[in-house]
């Protein structure tokens, strides 16, 4: 039998190796279809009528007039909110389905609402309106911070950002004979259907999910939401298929927040660069609904040490899952303090973090890849202690960031069949957030049959396949990769046992290897893969693979618990407060690498996205009318490619992590570039800037 | 969106009576890529508009015995800013133009759209009002200013122009023409009072038509700080123009006032000083003075004295453009 553990290392024929993404044509040239590319005949456009108030009581919706118009199908009205409060501008009071986006626009002007504004709150960094901390103690902090040789104290601030989904959230939906069909822009197609059937009267067997393609999800895509319900219902209502997508507007200002996260944060060192206690208060916002934050300290666990965080409720939309959630938050609170401590005892960064890094989980991996991150940075001959001492007004700084994240594979169902005519399909209920997660089941389906990529057909993005999880905290990766090794190996082994008795007999003495079956000590006694599935007569092969994480994480097959360092380079235009990122440096693992081009694009989109907080993101709200101001693309500020300097990715290799099995990428390589921008504006310029992002009016705030 | 008329004349005379003589019942199409967003967000809801796209007005033309430069105002942005003739004789229009960035902006905003575009402020965009007003108090002073006006903020308007070329202009001594007259582009730009005024001192029925800028010999150049390199709005320009001795100088700041902003007591320290390193220096402390920053763009000050400064040297070949 063929064993279902991942091969070794001399014996890979696609695992580890540069392959490209297989629909990266279809994406790059327009033909994938999209949520939003969805278009049906006779489909009806859906536009939904947000709050202008940041609070107020509903009197009354009144949608006659809208609904007497002509080219209008249907309105909605969220009932539940009359006599009860709007909480942030932007919440959807009602919704009108048309002929055409602009009826639809045109309706929602004749929707009359009766509001009583009342007092409402954005302001998201006033610790005295924060409620319900949560404490954590340990160690004596008191007797730490008095025995310890330097006492450093700074307040540090990062603000709320959004998802920025290139495509907005949305769906079209169908109801064909009492069935709902729906194309959802999700990263949960397995589950996206839960709980919509008792909204809108249809049962969950009867609802068909596909999404092929989505344009970013980031954690924010994962529920069907009031606009999945509000569609569905019209569809059911006009029997005509509607599309309903958020516009810009709404998609940044209701679709998705990260918290932020404010602190004011008292680190104590010995003067050998120990650190020994650690003091922080927290507090942040998390919009309407609750506040969640942890992970800090970040990756240094300090032995003394006490730690408060509180949320802040605000009328603005509720936080969401935002990529490696808390993550990038606490690591750049965490670490902006510890190279403040640094800089106060004048030592060397990188001596800095070596000396604590027995603090850490996994010493080991961070020292060498601190090593490694130095060397492709140029850390010998670029760096310095925190001020550049060179003349003219461009200042040049290098600065670091360690993360660490979980990542292990979800629970997921794969089903491989193997058919007559030698044609392999793989088919999980999962989607691609843009992880490769096709060419990913492609890619472990060939390797496990000794096949060439093209000759699997990997199907994803459908609900009536096998379920899998969420694509939420890098779990994905490892989750496929082990339900299409168990399912293609299990397929394997029957048609080894199929074509054993024209080989010599022996089902465990062969092997699928390059596109044909053959004995392991005999390769010339072989048959052609298509000759040994033409005898399978009319019954094709299907067989399921299940990865339980828990024995798949025994079994090797996959693990958690990832390390990476990044080091940014940065030059300081202190006259114009201007950052310009030249170069960043990122070395991670992630265990046994399945694709190593996928793997190094996900290391740099996740860059390229921790760069763009960094540098620009930030939702700025109105005191006065409680609006978002910057809910746009002119003002809330994206990176272009001209903004993210040269990105040089490391992946680490070989047996130590390899032999762990495969672990989840999507979120560790977002984490750093916070804490690494920061640090290096710190140690061009000489001073801190105590927020994010790090604009020129903050640059300058610092040096006056 | 409000149901409009729409109109595409040949001639400007034609253009001209199809315009009303009350802002906001009609409106001027140029490029499009200001008046199409603000149609579609209800900021703009005119019964007519009016589309230039056939009256020509797209040609760059050399009158040596005028000793002019004549832009036609449907001139691309791209184009003005990949000239020969442009190039070489105003590197400060060249470069304000070229610092748009985004290659669809250049390829459709036209120059007289640059001159005549709205504000861009967050308040007016949100669909606030021009000058932002709330129970008589301003939204602007209230709230979130970081990127509104540093000087000539006393009145209702606290917002930026956000014309990309009208300081080189001024700076340059240019003149606009418009369908019934000829405006120095010192006095084209106007700060409105009230919500029904506009940002310019043309009237409701009347088009820009061309841009004449005389081929003085001034050394000049214009300078922008910036965040993002793609696409984005300056924090603050400056562009100077004066004579290889200093004299005939200005220095005029855009994007930190309602107006582009005649820095008269920067041109002071230039004018018949040889320029250097110090001179530059304080010519951007100068620009500076009398700034009235709101309560979060103060940071502003520093960046005009850096882009005057930088302006100053790039125009004297002391420094290479930024």
């Amino acid at each position: 039998m063929a064993s279902a553990s991942w091969p070794e290392k001399g014996n890979r024929s696609l695992i580890g190796k540069r392959i490209s993404r297989l629909d990266g044509p279809a994406k790059s040239t327009g033909r994938a279809q999209y949520a939003y590319d969805v278009n049906l005949p006779g489909m009806l456009w859906a536009r939904v009528l947000p709050s202008p108030y940041a609070r107020a009581e509903v009197k009354s919706i009144d949608a006659s007039a809208a609904a007497a118009m002509p080219g209008v199908h249907a309105t909605w009205v969220d009932e539940d909110l009359i006599n009860d409060e709007v909480r942030y501008v932007g919440q959807i009071v009602a919704a009108v389905a048309a002929e055409s986006e602009e009826i639809a626009t045109d309706a929602l002007a004749k929707i009359a609402v009766s509001y009583t504004p009342l007092d409402h709150q954005v302001d998201d960094n006033n610790p005295a309106l924060a409620r319900r901390p949560s404490d954590k103690e340990e160690g004596d902090l008191a007797k730490a911070l008095d025995e310890a040789d330097v006492v450093v104290e700074g307040n540090y601030s990062c603000p709320v950002i959004t998802h920025c989904c290139l495509e907005p959230h949305g769906q079209v939906a169908e109801v064909r004979d009492g069935e709902l069909f729906l194309w959802p822009s999700t990263q949960n197609v397995s589950r996206y259907a839960d709980r919509l059937d008792d909204a809108v009267g249809i049962a969950r067997s009867k609802m068909h999910v596909d999404c092929q393609y989505m344009g970013g999800g980031f954690g924010s895509k994962f529920g069907h939401d009031k606009w999945g319900i509000i569609g569905s219902i019209m569809a059911k209502e006009t029997g005509r298929p509607v599309k309903l997508m958020l516009e810009r507007d709404l998609e940044l200002a209701i679709a998705g927040n990260r918290p932020s996260a404010h602190a004011k944060i008292k680190v104590g060192t010995k003067s050998d660069g120990t650190v020994t206690a650690f003091e922080g208060e927290l507090w942040g916002t998390g919009g309407s609904g609750g506040y969640s934050m942890r992970a800090f300290p970040y990756v240094f666990n300090v032995p003394n040490l006490k730690t408060t965080i509180k949320g802040i409720r605000t009328n603005r939309g509720g936080q969401r899952a935002w990529r490696a959630p808390s993550h990038p938050q606490t690591c750049f609170l965490t670490m902006s303090a510890l190279e403040d401590a640094a800089a106060a005892l004048k030592m060397d960064q990188v001596e800095f973090y070596k000396k604590n890094l027995g603090l850490t989980d996994r010493p080991d991996v961070y020292a060498e890849q601190l090593d490694i991150a130095t060397k492709l940075i140029g850390y010998d001959r670029k760096s310095h202690l925190r001020g550049d001492a060179s003349p003219g007004p461009v200042k040049r700084g290098l600065g670091f960031g360690l993360h660490t994240w979980g990542g292990l594979g979800h629970g997921s169902e794969c089903e491989v069949t193997i058919n007559p005519d030698g044609s392999v399909s793989a088919s999980i209920g999962t989607q691609d957030l843009g992880t490769g997660a096709r060419t990913l089941i492609a890619i472990v389906a060939g390797e496990t049959l000794g096949l060439p990529l093209e000759a699997i057909e990997a199907r994803i993005g459908k609900n009536s396949y096998p379920a899998s999880g969420a694509s939420g905290g890098s779990t994905t990766t490892g989750g496929i990769a082990t339900s299409t090794r168990l399912a293609s190996t299990a397929a394997l082994n029957e048609l080894l046992a199929v074509v054993a008795p024209r080989l010599g007999g022996n089902a465990d003495a062969l092997e699928a290897k390059e596109g044909v079956i053959r004995e392991i000590n005999h390769p010339n006694n072989a048959i052609a893969w298509a000759d040994a599935c033409a005898l399978l007569g009319t019954n094709a092969i299907t067989k399921r693979g299940v990865n339980n994480r828990t024995e798949a994480k025994e079994q090797g097959f996959i693990d958690e618990g990832v390390g990476g360092v990044q080091i940014a380079d940065v030059s300081v235009d202190t006259e114009t407060g201007v950052v310009t990122l030249n170069k960043m440096v990122a070395v991670q693992d992630c265990g046994l690498i399945l694709d190593m081009k996928t793997a190094e694009s996900q290391v740099m989109g996740g860059l390229i996205m921790g760069i763009t907080f960094a540098l620009f993101e930030e939702a700025l709200y109105d005191p006065t009318t409680g609006r978002m101001l910057n809910a746009d693309m002119e003002f809330y500020r994206l990176a272009g490619i001209s903004d993210v300097g040269d990105l040089k990715v490391h992946m680490m290799t070989g047996e130590k992590y390899e032999k762990r099995g495969v672990i989840g990428l999507g979120e560790p390589p977002v984490i750093s570039p916070g804490a690494a921008l920061s640090n290096a504006v710190a140690n061009a310029i000489g001073v801190r800037v105590p927020e994010l992002p790090l604009t020129p009016e903050r640059v300058l705030a610092a040096l006056a | 969106m409000k149901a409009f008329e729409y109109a595409a004349p040949s001639t400007i005379e034609s253009a001209v009576s199809l315009l009303g003589d009350q802002w906001g019942e009609t409106e001027i199409l140029a490029g499009g890529t200001d008046l199409i967003t603000s149609l579609k967000q209800g900021i703009t809801a005119p019964d007519r508009v009016v589309s230039l796209k056939h009256l020509g007005l797209n040609d760059i033309t050399v009158d040596e015995d005028k000793g002019t430069v004549t832009i036609g105002a449907m001139t691309p942005m791209g184009a003005l800013a990949s000239d020969n003739t442009i190039a070489r004789h105003f590197p400060a229009l060249a470069k304000a133009a070229s610092n748009l960035g985004s290659p669809q902006m250049l390829s459709t905003g036209t120059v007289g759209g640059d001159l005549c575009q709205r504000p861009r402020c967050w308040y007016y965009r949100n669909g606030m009002g021009l000058l932002a007003q709330k129970d008589g108090k301003s939204l602007v002073e209230a709230g979130d200013n970081r990127y509104h006006a540093i000087f000539g903020n006393g009145g209702k308007a606290k917002f930026v122009s956000a014309s990309s070329l009208g300081p080189a202009l001024i700076a340059l001594g240019a003149t606009i023409a418009t369908s019934s007259r000829r405006i120095p582009a010192s006095e084209f730009f106007a700060t409105p009072k009230s919500e029904s005024e506009r940002e310019t001192v043309l009237k409701p029925n009347e088009i820009a038509t061309a841009i004449e800028v005389p081929l003085s010999g001034l050394k000049n150049a214009t300078y922008e700080v910036r965040h993002r390199r793609g696409l984005d709005w300056p924090y603050a320009t400056a562009s100077v123009a004066f004579q290889a001795n200093g004299g005939k100088a200005q220095v005029v700041l855009g994007h930190v006032a309602p107006t582009p902003w005649v820095a008269s007591q920067a041109a002071a320290v230039l004018n018949g000083a040889a320029v250097s390193s110090e001179i530059a220096a304080k010519c951007g402390a100068a620009a500076s003075q009398g700034a009235a920053p709101l309560s979060k763009n103060g940071y502003k000050t520093k960046m005009v004295e850096t882009a005057v400064k930088r302006a100053v040297l790039i125009a004297a070949g002391l420094q290479a453009e930024g």
